[in-house]
């Protein structure tokens, strides 16, 4: 488990520049939703937490998509496979490095959050809880529907076509935890939305772990 | 008699409505080198791929080695090694670094070894992006020796080798009969490897259409 | 006749026979035909037994069978929705807040308890196929699926339709109807997979395993849009209904029950026959090819 863990992050490493890449374009998804809504400081600051999930799903899909990238060049997921390793030690490997990206990813965002939309908080703690539990959230169905759609022509519509759907409670917990860090929390709403967040990740790292031999399995 | 290194009973496997293979029925004693011929498309390489189980059988069964490709995938996959047509490897890490992930998953710790024996030290630090088709080729060579299989399957093995490659893939399928190992070599240069062969199957259109030598 | 549907048609007859005493306990009084057994129980029986009657003839219907079976489902659902939406429609009171527009609900509900079915039967048939690779469980799979996309659309609609006149808004967020929604963009997603895979394997494969985790998606969908909801609006929906509603509701629910089941089973006779081309075994050598070893 360790040796495929060192891989992916050597792999992605290796890839960084794309990572890079990634984050100018979640950044870039933030500042054209707030030319969506307008120069309304005041509505800008009510949904900011939105928009920065927003932008973090869309770039999400990216990197799940790239992590899939290197392992289907020359088959070489297949070569692992063979050697023979268990999918179940390559899922948890890949899902724990894309979920170590996206929250590199959300980390990198939060900042442009709080320039854009004037919507900072100084509880940092809480907010890295929520990024964590969240990306994990969009991390362990994403790498298995990225696994799947790795092998398919369209492979680029779809994957957000099936994770979408799928992330909706994490999504929306997300969001509302967020919110509640960065507007204030008069009614100490934040801690269920966390279980929510974390009962998702629980459900669903143990449920895609399981799946995911039947789904890489030629 | 000791059972057969391979067992295949009307193997079959379909791409789309082209049935690659479409009955392939032969045995092979273990410890014998075989060479596969055929043209392109025969089916060759989807035999390999279904008997080193990369892929499943549509119908038929296979055994290897004793273990049956489907049910026990796992098994097959411990004692088997295939050199196919991609490379399996990274290609944003270095030689080296792809091999240790295969040592380091078998527990073994010999790469700088098997690096040296297709004689790639000199660019072991080298990412695979930079190397050429035949070095990939090489490089493929290591990390079958580093899995110590007891089948091999070698799918085109000479291609994009220059003569002294030639040389290194003889004297690699010599190593691996020496220590008892079975290999099968599907092929094209088919005047160079009968010279060594024990026996050989010719397919076409996904069947086998003759035999040379004793299989068994 | 098949014996196999026997089972079946007991199971519907019992059904059958449970409800037309129980209706007619309820609005002429008579009573004494129950065996002495409590309405309610007797209600319930009805509804399990029509329930598993219609379930048990979609698990044994299979390809080379008469499509009998399927006919008279559907002719049975037409008959018990006829009834229920003319009641429904014309014979059954307006309700008291809410007016005509309430009459929508003889539709809405049978069709919500029916679109879970499907998505239901859906999952079942994703578990049974992994663990056995029967087709007949992917034939199965794909048509209930299909036909529970259609059952959400079709809610989703009702829902616009009830919330116009109701709130003056399309859409209320109402956590069922949004669960709907999520659940209506997650099927149709699992059906443009299978129509992007060719190889009937992998399709099968990863159409089950999607199946099984939007599935488990439902409840948690649900709560967390209950939740998400319940912190800005308080507007009620129609739930439960009371007694003098009841007929032409479970009218619906059978006739709906009954039609949708018809509707999966045809569905499914389709996605076998073309499985059948797709897995067929390699065709037969040319004469004369050596065979060797």
């Amino acid at each position: 488990m360790i040796h495929a863990l060192r891989k992916e992050f050597l792999l992605q490493w290796r890839t960084r520049a794309q990572l890079m890449a990634v984050i100018v374009f979640g950044a870039s998804a933030l500042l054209l939703f707030s030319f969506a809504v307008g120069p309304n400081a005041q509505m800008l600051r009510q949904f900011s937490a939105g928009f920065m999930w927003l932008g973090l799903l869309l770039s999400s899909t990216l990197t799940l998509a790239e992590s899939f990238h290197a392992e289907m060049e020359n088959r070489a997921l297949e070569g692992l496979m063979l050697l023979p390793m268990s999918p179940r030690v390559i899922y948890y490997g890949k899902a724990l490095a894309n979920w170590f990206q996206l929250v590199l990813l959300g980390c990198a965002l939060f900042p442009v959050m709080v320039v854009l939309y004037d919507a900072g908080t100084t509880d940092l703690l809480r907010l890295f809880l929520v990024i964590a539990l969240g990306t994990a959230g969009l991390s362990a169905p994403g790498t298995l529907y990225a696994a799947m759609t790795a092998q398919v022509r369209s492979k680029q519509t779809l994957l957000p076509l099936l994770l979408f759907p799928l992330i909706v409670p994490a999504l929306l917990a997300s969001v509302k935890a967020t919110s509640l860090i960065v507007l204030g929390d008069p009614m100490q709403q934040l801690a269920p939305w966390i279980r929510l967040l974390a009962a998702f990740d629980a459900i669903y790292w143990s449920l895609c772990g399981l799946l995911f031999g039947r789904v890489v399995e030629e | 008699m000791a059972q057969p290194a391979i067992d295949c009973d009307k193997l079959a496997r379909r791409y789309g409505r082209r049935w690659a293979l479409a009955d392939v029925t032969f045995q092979l004693a273990a410890g014998r080198v075989m060479m596969v011929a055929g043209r392109n498309g025969s089916g060759k390489s989807t035999l390999f791929r279904v008997l080193s189980t990369a892929i499943r059988p549509d119908h038929g069964a296979g055994k290897v080695g004793g273990y049956d490709v489907v049910d026990e995938r796992e098994d097959v996959r411990r004692i088997s090694a295939l050199l196919a047509h991609q490379s399996y490897l990274y290609e944003s890490l270095s030689a080296k670094e792809n091999l240790d992930i295969v040592a380091r998953y078998l527990g073994r710790d010999n790469e700088a070894e098997v690096l040296e024996r297709v004689g790639l030290s000199a660019r072991a630090d080298d990412p695979v992006s930079t190397f050429s088709a035949g070095m990939r080729k090489r490089l493929s060579f290591a990390r079958v020796l580093l899995q110590r299989p007891d089948v091999v399957f070698f799918d085109e093995p000479y291609g994009q080798l220059d003569p002294e490659g030639f040389r290194l893939v003889d004297a690699v399928v010599g190593e691996l009969k020496a220590r008892g190992a079975t290999v099968l070599i599907a092929t094209h240069q088919v005047e160079h490897v009968v010279g060594y062969a024990d026996c050989s199957i010719t397919l076409e259109a996904g069947r086998v259409v003759g035999t040379e030598g004793a299989l068994l | 006749m098949n014996k196999r549907v026997v089972p079946g048609i007991v199971l519907l007859a019992i059904g059958a026979y449970f409800g037309f005493v129980v209706t007619l306990a309820t609005f002429n009084g008579v009573a004494g035909l129950g065996f002495g057994i409590p309405t309610g129980i007797q209600a319930a029986i009805a509804a399990t037994c029509a329930v598993l009657g219609a379930l048990y003839f979609l698990t044994i219907d299979d390809v080379g069978d008469s499509t009998a079976p399927a006919a008279w489902l559907a002719g049975a659902g037409v008959v018990c929705f006829a009834i229920g939406s003319y009641i429904g429609l014309f014979v059954a009171p307006p309700e008291q807040y809410m007016g005509e527009v309430q009459r929508i609900m003889y539709v809405h509900v049978p069709s919500a308890w029916c679109a879970l079915l499907a998505m239901t039967i859906a999952f079942a048939s994703a578990i049974l196929f992994l663990l056995r690779t029967d087709w007949k469980w992917d034939a199965r799979m794909e048509g209930s699926i299909e036909v529970g996309v259609v059952l959400a659309f079709l809610l989703c609609c009702q829902g616009a339709i009830w919330a116009k006149p109701t709130w003056g808004v399309w859409w209320d967020w109402d956590p069922r109807l949004t669960t709907t929604a999520v659940l209506l963009f997650a099927f149709l997603g699992i059906l443009a997979l299978r129509r992007f895979v060719d190889d009937p394997v992998k399709r099968g494969i990863w159409s089950a395993v999607a199946t099984i985790i939007a599935y488990v998606d439902v409840p948690i969908v649900y709560f967390s849009v209950r939740w998400w909801n319940s912190l800005h609006q308080q507007q009620s929906n129609p739930g439960t209904v009371s007694r003098q509603f009841w007929l032409p509701l479970r009218a619906n629910a059978f006739g709906i029950l009954f039609l949708m089941v018809a509707f999966i089973m045809l569905r499914a006779r389709i996605s076998a026959l073309r499985l059948k081309t797709e897995l067929a075994p390699p065709p037969l050598a040319e004469a004369q090819l050596g065979e060797a070893v």
